[in-house]
């Protein structure tokens, strides 16, 4: 049994279809399953959301779906029901997305609707209204959720006066100031040709494939229109603020700034990370904060790769009585890994787990056209599928103790509670 | 609400059903395998060539509805216990193994099963076969390591229930659904006993049920089954049979005869929300056809955008900002049929339930046309298709439905069946939404 796996090269799977008008994708074609899987997304997401009109890309990713063309929100979506297929669009700080997955046998179908939704979405008052109380009953839920409103306090200290303070679901008061024209105008702005990406997985061929995203975006206009988002660091390193809420439990989220997905040493820090907090079972947080203390369920930290702002953050959640000894704990690792740095054996094992559980990102039609649109918008080629364990092995000790001194610096955190923390010093007001 | 409770935090994505999914002539669903050990342990395999990993679970057919009395989330906590290590392999061992050949796990406790799974490239497939054959028997506990873990249930228990109103909604409506059976206490226990659960609870729990007889093993992915049937014989077949599988023994419920209402005020709801939960046959309960009627009517009433309780409660009357329907099938005994709705702004919940109430009634008198349960089947059939692109979905799906007594043919049959259902078959499964086996829950804000 225990053979070496075959080398079989991933990228050589992938196609680069150019469509007749110029539309690029990238195309895994398989017919094991009868189903196809599309993926794509613009530049620029939530980031674009004007001033005080926060959840305007949420709202437009939702309505574009509620009616296109001649067909009503109640025709559309009966539209995809009747043929089975899902479609829906998200927005996320800096991207616009879609997704659609469709049975083989519809594909023509899938598509139809897809420009549809794309070029000629109606913005109907009516699903307007609806979409916006669907948001607002969403965001007032989520105003009173422990780990929310610790991932809101951290972010308003983190990035202030900028628009990552903003949450990408919107904010509550602000949906409400969003107007059709303003839906008009951001879709307008972001849907454009020249920061589209495509990835398709599935019972399709190249020609095909071709045919259909020329109908779907070749009519979008050539240039995005994006406002700049300004670069900005995490602040507020060294503060600790507690918003006070009646739980029994201390919801805290903790970071600092982290590396950019095309700095020459990410691999690095995500191999740091992993040992910090990335793998749920053996990384330090897990064994300290949890399989040694029993202080909580859930603890982990991880890098995040937003455009204006990379950061290292994490989160974790303990009675309120042990707070102040959990948040001790995740402070002494992070200085302790700064200071030492990772041992050969940790790194050893981390790399093994980072280069074996990548093939897991390949077992279905939709996690790989996720992979390969995520590959695209952060610029590689399909040659990285090939690449990437090999620069994961490259990572030697003296790069990880390096990178980890950059990464986690003087462990200085900011540190944002929900709760009734005991134990510890709240050293700056919210 | 019904989700399983794992061991370690994860994404649980809700699975849907595989099986026959367009018809015989256009494509022939999953190809499954079946066959029993010597020592009575099930084997279901599911090939899937696509890529060199696997999905390697065992499933035991016991869950929180088995804890003893007063020993409430006793099924959950062995579950973080097993985690513990071995006479062979001492603690946290195995899964450092698996973390170094790349690989993912977890394991998840539900009302009727526990299951323990990893996934990993297919030339480790034999490795974790024997770590998992080992800790079926080997498990070795000290107090030790069962104190700190019992905290980390009770802070799982925190994080999932005691800082969230609407689980605690839940709990209490579960209970009040279930005035008899354990069907009515959460998954994860209540506080006031998981703190007194003891090395020696879970240690009598363990032998009482993890034994080869009451043990199914699914591997998915890319294995055939001859190899998986060569490593189970050299792995779990080791394991000596016990004798008979132990017997579930759970009081039945007896038959509801009162409407309830649950309300729960609390100054952290700020969504006011409706929910209401029926006692209704499960897949394993009901009688022939009936369980795939309340599939499609539920699919009917409140499956997404174009059912009958969004058209009517948010598109015409605006009354709710959604609304919504599902039928939770895969149970050992009498399950549940959930509608939710929330309202809009500045309609009660007294006014939104009287709404639902009457959009029942409305169906309930005018029935199903022939349009709207072929457009039903349709939609959950192409779900089964759709099941077929993830063989860790294929294999949860497997492995609750044999947990539940199922079989094999069953499951790849249950897309057959859902086109079989008449319009009579939905007009019939109406008389199971009767208020008498229901209880409505309201989660209210409470003014401070």
């Amino acid at each position: 049994m225990n053979v070496p796996v075959p080398a079989v090269s991933r990228a050589e799977r992938v196609q680069h279809v150019v469509s007749p008008g110029g539309v690029k994708a990238w195309l895994v074609e398989d017919y094991a399953v009868p189903l196809a899987a599309v993926e794509f997304s613009f530049a620029g997401g939530a980031s674009q959301d004007p001033p005080g009109k926060a959840g305007a890309g949420a709202l437009l990713a939702a309505l574009l779906d509620e009616g296109a063309g001649d067909l009503d929100a109640e025709a559309f979506h009966r539209a995809l029901d009747d043929h089975a297929i899902r479609l829906s669009f998200n927005v996320e700080r800096d991207e616009f997305g879609g997704r659609l997955q469709t049975l083989s046998r519809h594909i023509d179908k899938a598509f139809e609707l897809l420009a549809l939704a794309v070029n000629a979405p109606r913005l109907d008052a009516a699903p307007l209204e609806r979409v916006r109380g669907q948001v607002n009953a969403m965001l007032k839920r989520e105003s009173k959720e422990p780990d929310a409103m610790a991932a809101q306090a951290w972010r308003r200290a983190a990035w202030p006066d900028h628009p990552y303070a903003r949450s990408p679901r919107g904010e509550l008061g602000e949906i409400d100031a969003v107007t059709r024209d303003d839906l008009v105008e951001l879709r307008r702005r972001i849907l454009a040709r020249d920061t589209l990406k495509i990835a398709v997985v599935g019972a399709i061929d190249a020609a095909r494939l071709a045919a259909h995203v020329d109908a779907v975006f070749a009519g979008l206009p050539a240039r995005a229109d994006l406002a700049p988002v300004p670069a900005i660091e995490v602040h507020g390193l060294g503060r600790r603020i507690v918003v006070d809420f009646d739980v029994p439990q201390a919801n805290i989220r903790f970071g600092r700034p982290g590396i950019a997905r095309a700095d020459k040493d990410y691999i690095a820090a995500m191999v740091v990370n992993h040992i910090l907090g990335g793998g749920s079972f053996t990384s330090r947080l897990f064994q300290e904060v949890r399989e040694k203390r029993g202080l909580t369920y859930s603890v982990y930290s991880s890098l995040t790769t937003a455009e204006s702002s990379p950061s290292l953050i994490g989160a974790t959640s303990t009675k309120n009585e042990r707070a102040g000894e959990s948040l001790g704990v995740i402070e002494a690792e992070c200085a302790r890994l700064a200071a030492e740095g990772p041992t050969a054996d940790e790194l050893e094992k981390a790399k093994k787990f980072l280069t074996g559980s990548y093939a897991l990102r390949f077992d279905t039609s939709t996690k790989i056209a996720g992979h390969l649109l995520h590959l695209q918008r952060e610029g590689f080629d399909a040659g990285y599928l090939d690449r990437r364990n090999s620069e994961v092995e490259a990572v030697t000790l003296e790069d990880a103790n390096r990178v980890a001194k950059r990464l986690i610096g003087d462990a200085r955190l900011l540190v944002a509670i929900v709760g009734r923390p005991e134990g510890l010093v709240e050293n700056d007001a919210a | 609400m019904v989700n399983p409770v794992s061991a370690f935090p994860s994404s649980a994505a809700k699975e849907q059903p595989p099986g026959n999914g367009e018809g015989r002539d256009r494509h022939s669903g999953p190809r499954v395998d079946h066959f029993t050990l010597d020592n009575g342990m099930k084997v279901v395999v599911i090939p899937d060539h696509r890529a060199p990993v696997v999905t390697h679970m065992v499933w035991y057919r016991n869950g929180s509805a088995d804890d003893p009395r007063g020993k409430s989330g006793i099924a959950h906590f062995l579950e973080h216990l097993m985690f513990k290590g071995t006479h062979v392999h001492k603690q946290g061992e195995f899964s450092h193994v698996v973390a170094e050949l790349g690989g993912q796990e977890n394991a998840f406790t539900s009302y009727d099963y526990t299951a323990y799974f990893q996934r990993v490239a297919r030339e480790h497939l034999r490795t974790v076969m024997e770590f998992e054959a080992d800790r079926m028997t080997g498990l070795t506990l000290t107090d030790e390591i069962v104190a700190p873990e019992r905290d980390v249930v009770l802070e799982e228990r925190r994080m999932r229930s005691d800082t969230d109103p609407a689980s605690q909604l839940d709990e209490a409506m579960n209970a009040a659904l279930y005035t008899h059976h354990s069907y009515g206490v959460p998954v994860i226990g209540w506080g006031h006993e998981i703190e007194t659960l003891s090395r020696q609870d879970a240690l009598d729990y363990y032998r009482r049920f993890y034994t080869p007889e009451n043990a199914i093993l699914v591997v998915a992915g890319d294995v055939e089954a001859p190899e998986v049937e060569l490593l189970a014989r050299e792995t779990y077949g080791k394991t000596p049979a016990r004798g008979e599988a132990p017997v579930r023994d759970r009081p039945r419920e007896p038959q509801p005869r009162a409407q309830r209402l649950v309300k729960l005020a609390d100054p952290k709801v700020e969504q006011p929300a409706f929910e209401r939960i029926y006692l209704v046959p499960s897949a394993r309960t009901a009688k022939k056809g009936e369980s795939e009627a309340l599939d499609v009517l539920a699919h009917h009433l409140g499956g997404g955008q174009t059912s009958l309780f969004y058209r009517r409660l948010v598109l015409e009357q605006k009354k709710a900002v959604m609304a919504g329907a599902y039928y939770f099938a895969d149970a050992l005994d009498d399950s549940r049929f959930f509608v939710f709705a929330m309202p809009a702004e500045g309609v009660s919940l007294e006014e939104l339930e009287s709404a639902i109430d009457e959009v029942l009634s409305e169906a309930a008198r005018e029935g199903v046309s022939a349009a709207d349960v072929a457009r039903a089947a349709t939609r959950l059939v192409a779900d089964a298709v759709y099941a077929q692109d993830n063989q860790a979905s294929l294999a949860r799906w497997f492995g609750a439905a044999l947990s539940n007594g199922e079989t094999v043919e069953d499951v790849l049959g249950w897309s057959g069946r859902i086109e079989a259902v008449s319009v009579e078959d939905v007009a019939k499964a109406f008389q199971w939404l009767d208020r008498k086996r229901a209880v409505s829950g309201y989660l209210l804000k409470e003014e401070v």
